[in-house]
C-alpha cells in the first residue's frame, strides 16, 4: 500500500499595504499633535487611547482566545494602582512607572489565572468578575493607597504641567502602535495560528499538537499585561484613583461595546468601534442613564443581528480585510 | 457566636432561591444569565410599584408576580435567547450582560439611585423566640423554609416528571432529543420561564427583608454564583448547601468586621474553588 502525503502549502496573505501607509499617515500627524494641537486634544486622545487597548486585549481574549471575560477592570485597576503606589510610596517616576506597572500587572495574572482556568465558558466569565471584585474590596482596605476614597498621583509635582502632557500622550500614541503591530503580528505567526485554532475547537488543536493550556495562558497575561497599561496609563494621565473607578466593571462594558459594534474577532473592530465609541462619547454622554441604556441595547442589537460588527459588515459588502491575519491555500 | 450561624444559614436561604435561577438555566442550556442579579432586583421593584401604585396586599403581589415572570421568561427566551445558543458562549453573555446595563439604568431614571423596600407591616419585627436569648424573625425564617420547598421542588420536577425529564433530555444531547420529538426551544423557553418565577420570588423576598436599589444587581449575580460553584454544579442541594456555606461565612465576617463581611464570602468561594474546583458537595446524580 502507498502512502499518500498531500502537501498543503499555505501562505500568509500579504501584509495590507494600503492601511498600513494609511496608518503611517496618521502617525506622522499624531505625532506632530503636541505642537500645534490644544491641550484638551491631547488629554482625549489619552483618554481615549486606553479605552482603545483596554478593548484590543479583550477582543483578543475573547475573540481569539474563546475566553469571554467580564472581569478585566481587575487588570486594568491593578495598573493605576501600581503606578500610584510606584510614585507615591517608591518616587518611581510614572512615565517608567507605566511600563513597569504594565509588567507588574502581568505577573500578578499568573496566580489568578491559576483560579480563572478552573472555569469554563459563561461560569469563567462570572468568576472574573468574582476575582475582580476580591482585588477591589482587597485595594479599598489598603490605607496606604487611600483605602476606599481613593487617593491622588502626587509624583508629579514639580513636572512642568506641559512637559508632563506631552510626554503622556507621546507615550500613549507609542502604546497605541505598539499594541496594533504586536497583536497583527502575533496573530499572522504560527502561535497566532494556534490561537485560533483552540478558539475554533479545542480537542482538534490540541491532537494537532497545539499545547491548549499553555497557549491560553499566555494570551490570558498578555492580555493582563495590556489592560495593565491601559490602566497605568488612564491614571497617571487623570492624576486621582479610587477603586470603585479604577475596578468598576464600566470598563469592561465598554470595551464588550466597542469590540461588538466593531466587530468581534477582527483586528479592525476595535479600530472602527472605538471610533464609532468616541463620537457617541463625545456627544451623547451628557444624556446620562439614556446614553447607558443606548450602549447596552445597542451591544444587544449587534449581537442578535450583526454578529460580526461593522468590519465584519464592510468585509461581507467589499470583500476586502484591511488588516489581514488570513492564510489562504495554495494547490500545487 | 450560635445566633450569628443562625443568622448566616437564614440569610443563605435567600442567597439558594438566587442561585437556583442561576443553576437551572445553566443545567438545562449551558446559559449563563449575567442578568439575574438586576432580574431580581427588577422584580422588587416591580412588587413595591404594584403595592404603591395598586395598593395590593403583599401576598396578592407576590401571586400576581409568579404568572408574570413565568411568561416574561418564557417569552424572553423564546424570542431572543434561544436565538443566542450555540458552542460559543459570547452571544448569550453579551446578550445577557447589555440587558444588565440597560435594566440597571432604567430602574436609576425611573426610581432614582435611593434603597427602596417592600412594606410588610407588623411581619417584618414578627420573632419567633427559640430561647429565652434566641430569637428568629418570622420573614427570614418563611424565605428559609420557601428554600427548602423550592430545592425540593425542582429536585423532583426533574427526578419524577415530563417537564424535568425533557430538562435532562435537552441537556444532555439536545439533537437526539430532538429527534425523539421535543422541540428543545420550547424545552428552554420552559425553563427560563420556571428560572424567571425563582427571581420574581427572590425579588419580592429581597424587597420584603431589606432594601432594592438599581446598583445592587451585580452582587447578588456574584453571591449566587459563588452559591453554585461552592455547592457543586449539577445538583440543587449542593446548591443549597453552597448557599448556607456563603451565607454564614458573611455573617461571621460581618460579625468581626462589617468591612469585610462580603471579602471574607469572597475568599471562601476562591478557596474551595481551588481546593475543591467540583465544589464542596458534588453531585452523584440528581
Amino acid at each position: 500500500m502507498t502512502v499518500h502525503t498531500q502537501h498543503i502549502n499555505m501562505t500568509r496573505t500579504p501584509l495590507p499595504i494600503l492601511p498600513i501607509s494609511l496608518g503611517v499617515l496618521f502617525l506622522g500627524t499624531a505625532i506632530t499633535m503636541p505642537f500645534w494641537g490644544q491641550a484638551y486634544w491631547l488629554h482625549e486622545f489619552v483618554n481615549i487611547s486606553c479605552f482603545f487597548i483596554f478593548a484590543m486585549m479583550w477582543n483578543l481574549l475573547a475573540g481569539y482566545g474563546g475566553m469571554v471575560s467580564v472581569g478585566q477592570q481587575a487588570f486594568f485597576g491593578l495598573g493605576g494602582y501600581f503606578v500610584l503606589a510606584m510614585g507615591n510610596l517608591a518616587g518611581v517616576s510614572p512615565f517608567i512607572g507605566i511600563p513597569l506597572a504594565a509588567i507588574l500587572t502581568a505577573i500578578m495574572a499568573l496566580p489568578l489565572s491559576k483560579l480563572a482556568f478552573r472555569l469554563n465558558g459563561g461560569y469563567f466569565a462570572i468568576g472574573t468578575w468574582v476575582i475582580a471584585e476580591v482585588v477591589r474590596l482587597t485595594v479599598a482596605n489598603i490605607s496606604i493607597v487611600g483605602g476606599g476614597s481613593g487617593t491622588s498621583l502626587t509624583a508629579f509635582r514639580g513636572v512642568d504641567r506641559v512637559f508632563r502632557q506631552h510626554m503622556t500622550y507621546w507615550i500613549a500614541l507609542t502604546c497605541v502602535v505598539a499594541t496594533v503591530a504586536l497583536i497583527l503580528l502575533f496573530l499572522r505567526s504560527k502561535q497566532g495560528l494556534a490561537l485560533q485554532a483552540i478558539r475554533d475547537s479545542e480537542v482538534a488543536a490540541s491532537s494537532q499538537g497545539v499545547d491548549v493550556i499553555r497557549m491560553k495562558l499566555a494570551v490570558y497575561v498578555v492580555a493582563a499585561l495590556g489592560c495593565g497599561l491601559a490602566g497605568a496609563l488612564y491614571f497617571a494621565s487623570n492624576l486621582r484613583i479610587s477603586p470603585d473607578a479604577a475596578f468598576s466593571v464600566n470598563w469592561t462594558a465598554f470595551a464588550i461595546f466597542i469590540v461588538m459594534i466593531g466587530g468581534v474577532g477582527r483586528i479592525e473592530g476595535p479600530i472602527i468601534g472605538t471610533f464609532v465609541f468616541w463620537l457617541i462619547n463625545h456627544y451623547l454622554s451628557d444624556y446620562g442613564t439614556w446614553y447607558l441604556i443606548g450602549l447596552g441595547g445597542l451591544a444587544i442589537v449587534m449581537s442578535l443581528y450583526m454578529k460580526d460588527g461593522l468590519a465584519g459588515f464592510i468585509h461581507r459588502k467589499t470583500g476586502k480585510d484591511f488588516l489581514s491575519i488570513k492564510r489562504i491555500y495554495r494547490s500545487k | 457566636m450560635l445566633e450569628t450561624i443562625i443568622q448566616g444559614i437564614l440569610l443563605g436561604g435567600l442567597y439558594c432561591i438566587f442561585a437556583l435561577g442561576l443553576s437551572l438555566m445553566f443545567g438545562v442550556m449551558r446559559l449563563t444569565n449575567i442578568a439575574l442579579g438586576d432580574q431580581i432586583i427588577i422584580s422588587g421593584f416591580i412588587a413595591i410599584g404594584m403595592a404603591t401604585v395598586l395598593g395590593f396586599n403583599v401576598l396578592w403581589i407576590g401571586l400576581l408576580l409568579l404568572p408574570i415572570a413565568y411568561i416574561s421568561g418564557f417569552c424572553f427566551q423564546g424570542w431572543v435567547l434561544n436565538r443566542t445558543l450555540s458552542k460559543d458562549p459570547l452571544p448569550s453573555l453579551v446578550v445577557t450582560f447589555g440587558l444588565s446595563i440597560v435594566i440597571q439604568n432604567t430602574l436609576q431614571m425611573v426610581f432614582g439611585a435611593n434603597p427602596r423596600s417592600l412594606d410588610v407591616g407588623s411581619l417584618s419585627t414578627a420573632g419567633v423566640e427559640l430561647s429565652p436569648s434566641l430569637t428568629v424573625g418570622v420573614l427570614p425564617l418563611i424565605i428559609f423554609v420557601s428554600a427548602i420547598v423550592c430545592t425540593f421542588g425542582l429536585q423532583w420536577l426533574f427526578a419524577h416528571t415530563a417537564i424535568g425529564r425533557s430538562f435532562r433530555a435537552v441537556s444532555d444531547d439536545r439533537e437526539v432529543a430532538e429527534l425523539m420529538g421535543l422541540s428543545a426551544k420550547r424545552v428552554f423557553a420552559t425553563a427560563t420561564g420556571l428560572a424567571f418565577c425563582l427571581i420574581a420570588l427572590a425579588g419580592w423576598f429581597q424587597g420584603m427583608r431589606t432594601t432594592v436599589s438599581p446598583s445592587d444587581g451585580p452582587s447578588l449575580l456574584l453571591f449566587a454564583f459563588e452559591a453554585v460553584i461552592i455547592g457543586g454544579m449539577g445538583s440543587f442541594w449542593g446548591t443549597f448547601l453552597g448557599a448556607m456555606v456563603l451565607g454564614v461565612t458573611q455573617q461571621v465576617g460581618f460579625h468581626y468586621d462589617p468591612g469585610w463581611g462580603i471579602w471574607f464570602g469572597h475568599l471562601v468561594f476562591i478557596v474551595v474553588l481551588f481546593i475543591k474546583p467540583n465544589g464542596l458537595f458534588p453531585k452523584t446524580k440528581g
